[in-house]
């Protein structure tokens, strides 16, 4: 059996479902049609009344869920794309993420944001927006990588009392797959090596952390040997882990498909030059897709993120210096 | 006379005609010291922020605190310190959230009219208007799925508030989900300083609800018996399963639109015209008119209330005041999650 990135999402809402009553999902043409992507499919027949189509109104969406969590319930939003989620932004940051601070009373939903570039997908329908969640206190913003992530990320999402953004890359929802379901995961908020190495480390999440493990492989033969550190959770962000493998390699380069301004990358670069300045045996640098909109052409797109030749290349310039 | 009446619990489920009255008028007297009270503490320089008072809108915010039971949901704006009051708040929490104690609801982490106990069902409204419906639509849809019947939630808003893309989505949300909500909306025509035809081109405010197919209902916020029908039958239609209602009261607003402003651009003509009225007043003389109170129960009402008002100030004035060095910064409730902490 082998079960892809896409079908570990929604093994896992299937398991939120079964297991805790709480639980319901709202969102766009998720009910019999089974959501955009299927991540719901089936699901609305197996669990009657509790997988729930919403009218194309995001702020409406959020705002739902924020009264449901305040009444013990644990909502589970799908946005259709997360580039539509900013129609849902102020309910997210205004009204979720501050009604614990301001009340204490927790705001257990979980957005799910079907985020990143895929192919021909254009500006409005590739965009990734981690960033400017995790800007604002009051969220959990994760960002799975791997098959096993999305499923038992997602479980621990639904689970925690906060308001999480839940990052699924829509690019790995059919180009991943894993043998079976994890029994067992490292916890939320702990960041993983996902590549031993001696030479420098590369810093990535979601898919770039695939686009960072095939540079890695491209520049063996050379001769380098490359850590690859995969964050999972971008807020709270794993600066231990990140600090730990720089202190081995000396050498920082972190890659977001995100646009450059601020930024994870950015975060994770102020973080090590102020905290590890002296691990560092040269300056860190960054890669992040260029300060435009996504393009819509693949021979755009493709030089518009990074890639892993690109990883590569802006490795083998570190590498020199 | 008031007395013996006010001294029982009325709330809600007022049997006589005259008890509402004098219930509702009192929560209106209350209402109206109690903002004037704060707006003399900004003056004075006592309150961090501003002061956002009701008004002139007391009738209508009253009606619908009173309509709603202990168990249901509220979501009031800025100008409801009636409604409030109304719907249970103690005065305690409306001074403590405007002074800042520690002890009060929000404990100085938010202010003025930004207070509420969301487990109690009354919801702390954020400022960024028309985003509460939808959290009281997702209560009442909540509740349904657990299968708790026979509540309702009502959400109040301005006439500025109805222009937002959250109004139409959330009004649209309830309607498919036939949510026993009450939207009630005061147009005291004026969106801060801009008029009514610069905020919506349709002839009525209520032809927004005929657009969803949504029931509504017009009123005129400056009377308070028609405010308590109309209100309380809007409440009794969604509590009775007929969906989403919506009432929309003409009124004015008596003040600025927060103390800072001297509301020098509301037009003479409509301070003169019947929204104009000063809705307590002509709740005054119906007492009257009624033989249901007397000058001297007024003032012994209002002597009572100054009492209980300076009182709340005096004891919030003594009490500790947030202390950024025992405060613990953390923005969620999942402490591990916490960035900067283990
Ligand atoms: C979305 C949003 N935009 C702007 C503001 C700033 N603002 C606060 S109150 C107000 C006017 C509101 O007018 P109305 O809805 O008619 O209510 P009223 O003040 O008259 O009671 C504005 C513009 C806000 N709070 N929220
Ligand atoms: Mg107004």
């Amino acid at each position: 059996m082998s079960i892809t990135y896409l079908e570990a999402i929604r093994e896992a809402q299937a398991h939120a479902l079964r297991d805790d009553p709480r639980v319901f999902i709202y969102g766009q043409d998720i009910g019999a049609f089974g959501g955009a992507f299927k991540a719901t499919k089936n699901l609305a027949k197996e669990f009657p009344g509790r997988v729930i189509d919403a009218p194309i109104s995001e702020d409406a969406m959020v705002g739902l869920a924020v009264g449901a969590a305040i009444e013990g319930m644990r909502p589970i939003i799908e946005m259709q794309f997360a580039d539509f989620s900013t129609v849902g932004f102020n309910q997210i940051v205004n009204q979720a993420a501050t009604l614990f601070w301001r009340t204490q009373v927790p705001c257990p939903i979980t957005v799910r944001l079907p985020f990143g570039g895929t192919s021909g997908s254009g500006p409005f329908h590739s965009q990734s927006l981690e960033t400017i969640y995790a800007h604002y206190p009051g969220l959990v913003v994760l960002t799975p990588a791997t098959v096993e992530d999305a499923y038992s990320m997602l479980l621990e999402a639904v689970a925690i009392d906060d308001p999480v953004i839940f990052c699924e890359h829509k690019y790995l929802y059919y180009h991943l797959k894993a043998e079976k379901l994890p029994s067992e995961a490292l916890p939320v908020g702990k960041a993983r090596i996902a590549r031993e190495g001696r030479d420098m480390t590369i810093v990535a999440y979601s898919a770039m952390v695939h686009e960072a493990l095939e540079a890695a492989a491209e520049l063996v033969p050379e001769g380098w040997e490359i850590e690859v550190v995969d964050l999972r959770s971008v807020k709270p962000l794993d600066t231990d882990t990140v600090m730990a493998s720089v202190a081995r390699t000396g050498r920082l380069l972190c890659v977001g498909e995100a646009w450059p301004w601020g930024g994870v990358t950015a975060e994770v670069i102020a973080r090590v030059a102020s905290e590890g300045f002296g691990l560092l045996d040269v300056p860190p640098q960054r890669l992040n897709a260029k300060d435009t909109p996504v393009p819509y052409h693949p021979n755009l797109w493709t030089a518009h993120r990074p890639t892993a030749h690109a990883v590569a290349a802006a490795a083998r310039k570190l590498l020199r210096l | 006379m008031l007395q013996t009446v006010l001294d029982a619990d009325f709330v809600g489920d007022a049997t006589s005609f005259r008890d509402t009255h004098l219930t509702a008028y009192r929560f209106m007297l209350l209402a109206r010291m109690l903002d004037d009270k704060c707006a003399g503490l900004y003056r004075a320089g006592k309150i961090h922020g501003g002061v956002f008072i009701g008004r002139g809108q007391e009738a209508l915010s009253v009606a619908i605190g009173l309509a709603l039971k202990k168990t249901d949901v509220f979501a009031p704006l800025i100008r409801d310190t009636a409604g409030r009051l109304a719907f249970g708040e103690p005065v305690v929490d409306a001074v403590r959230t405007y002074l800042g104690s520690v002890l009060g609801p929000m404990r100085g982490r938010d202010g003025n009219v930004h207070r509420g106990r969301p487990k109690e069902g009354y919801l702390p409204m954020v400022s960024h208007l028309g985003a509460m419906i939808s959290v009281v639509n997702g209560m009442l849809f909540a509740r349904r799925m657990k299968g708790v019947t026979g509540t309702v939630g009502a959400a109040c808003i301005g006439d500025g508030g109805t222009a937002t893309g959250s109004f139409h989505e959330a009004l649209n949300q309830a309607a498919i989900e036939k949510l026993p909500l009450v939207l009630i909306v005061a147009n005291n025509h004026y969106a801060y300083s801009t008029p009514n035809d610069r905020e919506f081109a349709c002839r009525n405010l209520t032809d927004k609800a005929a657009g969803y197919g949504v029931e509504s209902h017009s009123v005129d916020g400056t009377d308070l018996s028609a405010c308590l029908k109309i209100v309380g039958d809007a409440v009794a239609r969604a509590r009775a399963g007929r969906g989403p209602q919506m009432v929309v009261a003409t009124l004015l607003r008596l003040c600025g639109h927060g103390e800072h402003d001297d509301a020098s651009y509301i037009d003479p003509k409509l301070k003169a015209s019947p929204a104009g009225r000063d809705c307590l007043k002509v709740a005054e003389e119906h007492l009257l008119r009624q033989k249901w109170a007397d000058a001297a129960a007024f003032a012994a009402l209002r002597g009572e209330i100054v009492r209980e008002i300076e009182e709340a100030v005096a004891q919030v004035q003594r009490e500790p005041a947030p202390d950024p060095f025992t405060e613990d910064w953390r923005a969620i409730s999942t402490g591990h999650l916490n960035e900067g902490h283990e």
